[in-house]
Order: structure tokens, then sequence, then C-alpha cells
């Protein structure tokens, strides 16, 4: 038995495959991160630390004639969201019903998928995290309220990457608001809003929740990168005669090796 | 060949399944190739001709690597187990035998209600080439 202790919840084989597919369903489609930056792992549970190859000066030495330095690393977070199933959902499940009730573990899986985004895109100072928004040495670009004039600081912003070099294509993560804003929009002349910033990126847009604004974001590899342990699981903690209470962890950590790879619009 | 590496209707598999079948399926298919060439490589006289496939075969070195790493990636059970065995001296079947009682109880039960492929997790990793 793993740490995740699933063998001791009261939960069939396929009530198992029915939670894991319904988590992954809903996680898919919000983890805006993964789908812009580099992902190494998953390492494992046990993996703690992202190895940043620099030092730190140690003040004294033990002794004379030696000197040392020691080295930083980037210490891995746990996220976990907890959530519960009804043990007569899961019956009824077995039974055959098809209308399973996981509102709980959607909402659940909105969350650590918002968590993520937003460590990733915007820092988590408590758990070191530096995020790609913070990072950049980008002056922050205004987007507006109005989806119309979305078009101008995207160029604004690709214009600005071409110029630091940072070569396409280029991605655009839009939050919640401003993707919304941009699906439901037709330019003049009835042409998708989207498609015409598409063309500009030469690269896709993605629906980021937790994102504040937006961020135009070079998709060449190599600039930003998510370590991940242990990758997004559902663990089991306790039961009673009601519910099973579950939850979604992962354990991750990020690093920006490029800040100037990425500018940040302000919404 | 068609959708033979599908054990399983192909439209009750999920998208990760099927992703992970189609990379299973190159992998065989580049050690497959590595045999052949190594065959090939010893009945061959022509020295320009062994080194032509010589070449060749160094190509399906560096596929069936890049295919083993990729789904070791997505499948962390599978991963460890690997890591306790490959790249070290010593018995082969001893390393297999300890890493894989590492990686599983294999008294426990409720291995069978891990997600797919032997992974404890959900499978997810890297989004990065399913952008819409």
């Amino acid at each position: 038995m793993n740490h995740l202790l699933r063998s001791l919840a009261p939960i069939s084989d396929s009530a198992w495959d029915l939670l894991d597919e319904e988590a992954r369903e809903r996680l898919t489609s919000a983890l805006a991160a993964r789908k812009l930056v580099d992902f190494s792992g998953p390492h494992g549970w046990k993996h703690s630390a992202t190895n940043l190859g620099r030092t730190s000066p140690v003040a004294a030495a033990p002794c004379e004639g030696v000197s040392a330095v020691q080295r930083r690393v980037l210490p891995l977070v746990e996220v976990r969201a907890d959530f519960e199933v009804s043990r007569a959902e899961l019956r009824d499940f077995d039974r055959g019903a098809d209308d399973a009730d996981l509102a709980a573990l959607d909402q659940a899986a909105h969350q650590i998928a918002v968590a993520e985004n937003v460590a990733v895109f915007h820092g988590w100072k408590d758990a070191s995290i530096t995020g790609i928004a913070q990072a950049s040495p980008h002056e922050l670009l205004e987007l507006g309220t109005v989806a119309d004039g979305y078009p101008r600081p995207v160029a604004g912003a690709v214009q600005r990457l071409l110029h630091s070099g940072i070569s396409g294509p280029y991605a655009l993560a839009l939050g919640g608001e401003q993707y919304q804003r941009v699906v439901e929009t037709a330019e003049h002349g009835g042409y998708p809003l989207l498609d015409h910033l598409r063309k500009i990126l030469e690269g896709p847009i993605v629906w980021a929740p937790g994102v504040k604004g937006a961020v135009v974001i070079s998709l060449r590899g190599g600039d930003f990168r998510f370590e991940s342990g242990q990758d997004l699981s559902i663990g089991y903690d306790s039961h009673d005669s009601e519910v099973v209470h579950l939850y979604l962890v992962e354990s991750f950590t990020f690093h920006v090796a490029t800040p100037e790879a990425a500018v940040p619009l302000k919404a | 060949m068609g959708f033979d590496q599908y054990h399983e209707p192909p439209e009750e598999l999920p998208p990760a399944t099927r992703t992970f079948a189609r990379l299973c399926a190159s992998l065989t298919e580049e050690a497959e190739a590595i045999g052949w060439y190594e065959q090939r490589l010893a009945v061959e006289p022509d020295p320009e001709a062994q080194a032509v496939m010589r070449d060749a075969q160094g190509e399906e070195f560096k596929h069936f690597s890049m295919d083993l790493e990729f789904l070791l990636r997505r499948s962390p059970a599978w991963r460890q187990i690997a890591q306790g065995v490959l790249f070290k001296s010593g018995d082969i079947v001893e390393h297999g035998e300890d890493a894989e009682a590492e990686t599983f109880d294999e008294d426990d039960p409720g291995t069978d209600s891990a997600p797919p492929n032997g992974s404890v997790s959900l499978g997810i990793g890297s989004l990065k080439g399913a952008l819409r």
C-alpha cells in the first residue's frame, strides 16, 4: 500500500475508476500551466526538492583551513483539496446508476487546478515559488475591459518578446473572465476574435482559471519548468456510514529560468 | 496493421491510455528494428554498408530511449522499478526483484485499485502537447 491508502476505502474498483476518470476530465481542462510550461517528473512522493545549481555562503567553517558553501534548492510544496463522496451514491453507481453526484470532487479538482495555475503564473511566496508574471521584467501592458481591444496589447506583447530575442510560437493564457469575453466576441465583419488572436500568436489560447488578466508566453521550451513530485492523485482519508472522505493531492514546485520569455497583461 | 496496439475497444479507452498504448507500440517497433540491424550487421561484409546500418541502428537506439523515457514519465511505478534495475552493475534479476518489492507491496490486494498503468497518480503529467 502506498501513502494514498486507497485500498482502505470502502470503494469498489469500478467506482475508483469512475472517480479517477471524473477527476482526470475536470483537471485536464483547467490545468492551464501544464499546457504552456515544461514539465519534469513525476519524480514520486519522496522527491522533496529541485536542484538550482546555486549555493549560498556559509559564514563560519568548523575549523581553520576550510571554506564552505551551502547548496540552494527549491523545496516542493504539497497541495491537497479535500472532498467527500456519498456512500449511497457509490452504491447506486455499482448498481448501474449513470448519474452519480460527484459535485464535491468536481469542485476540489477545480480548486487544486486554480491553485496550480496561480502558483505558476502569479507565484506563491510562502511556498518559495516565483510566478511567471512576477518574474517578467517587461512592463505590464493594459489588456483593458473590452475584448475588441485585446489584439493590440497581445500584438504588443509578441513584439516585446521578439525584441528580447525570445522566439515563438507564443501562447496566450487568459483568466476566466477574459477567456469568456474572447470566445463571445466577433469583430467587425463577424470574424471570431479567438481566431484573430491565434493568428497574432501563431499559437494557442488557453483558459487559465485563477489567472488575473492574461499572460503571453513563449512555447519554445527551456524557459519555465514545473517539477512534479507526486502527480495529481486521489487519496483516502476516512469514512463513516454516510460518506467517504477523500482528497486530491500533488507535490510540485516551479522555477523560472528565462524571466523575459513572458509578458503579463493587466485586466 | 490498423489499430492493433489497442487490446480493448479504443472508444472505451481514455485518451491518456490510448497515448500510452501508441508509445508502447512504438517502443516495440524500435526494439525490433534494433534487433534487425544487429542481425544485418552480423552478416554484412561491405564496410561501407556496415557504417550506414550502424548509423541507422544508432537512430533506433535514440528512438527507443525517447519512447521509454516518455512511458516511464507517465507510469511512476514502472519508473520506480526501472530506477532499481537500469544502469546498475551486479545481478540484474536480483535488482529487478528488489525494485519490484519496493514498488509494490505484493501482499496488498489494494494495488488493484490503483489508477491505470500501475500508476499511483491520475497520470496527467504534461499537457503541453494537448493544446487546442
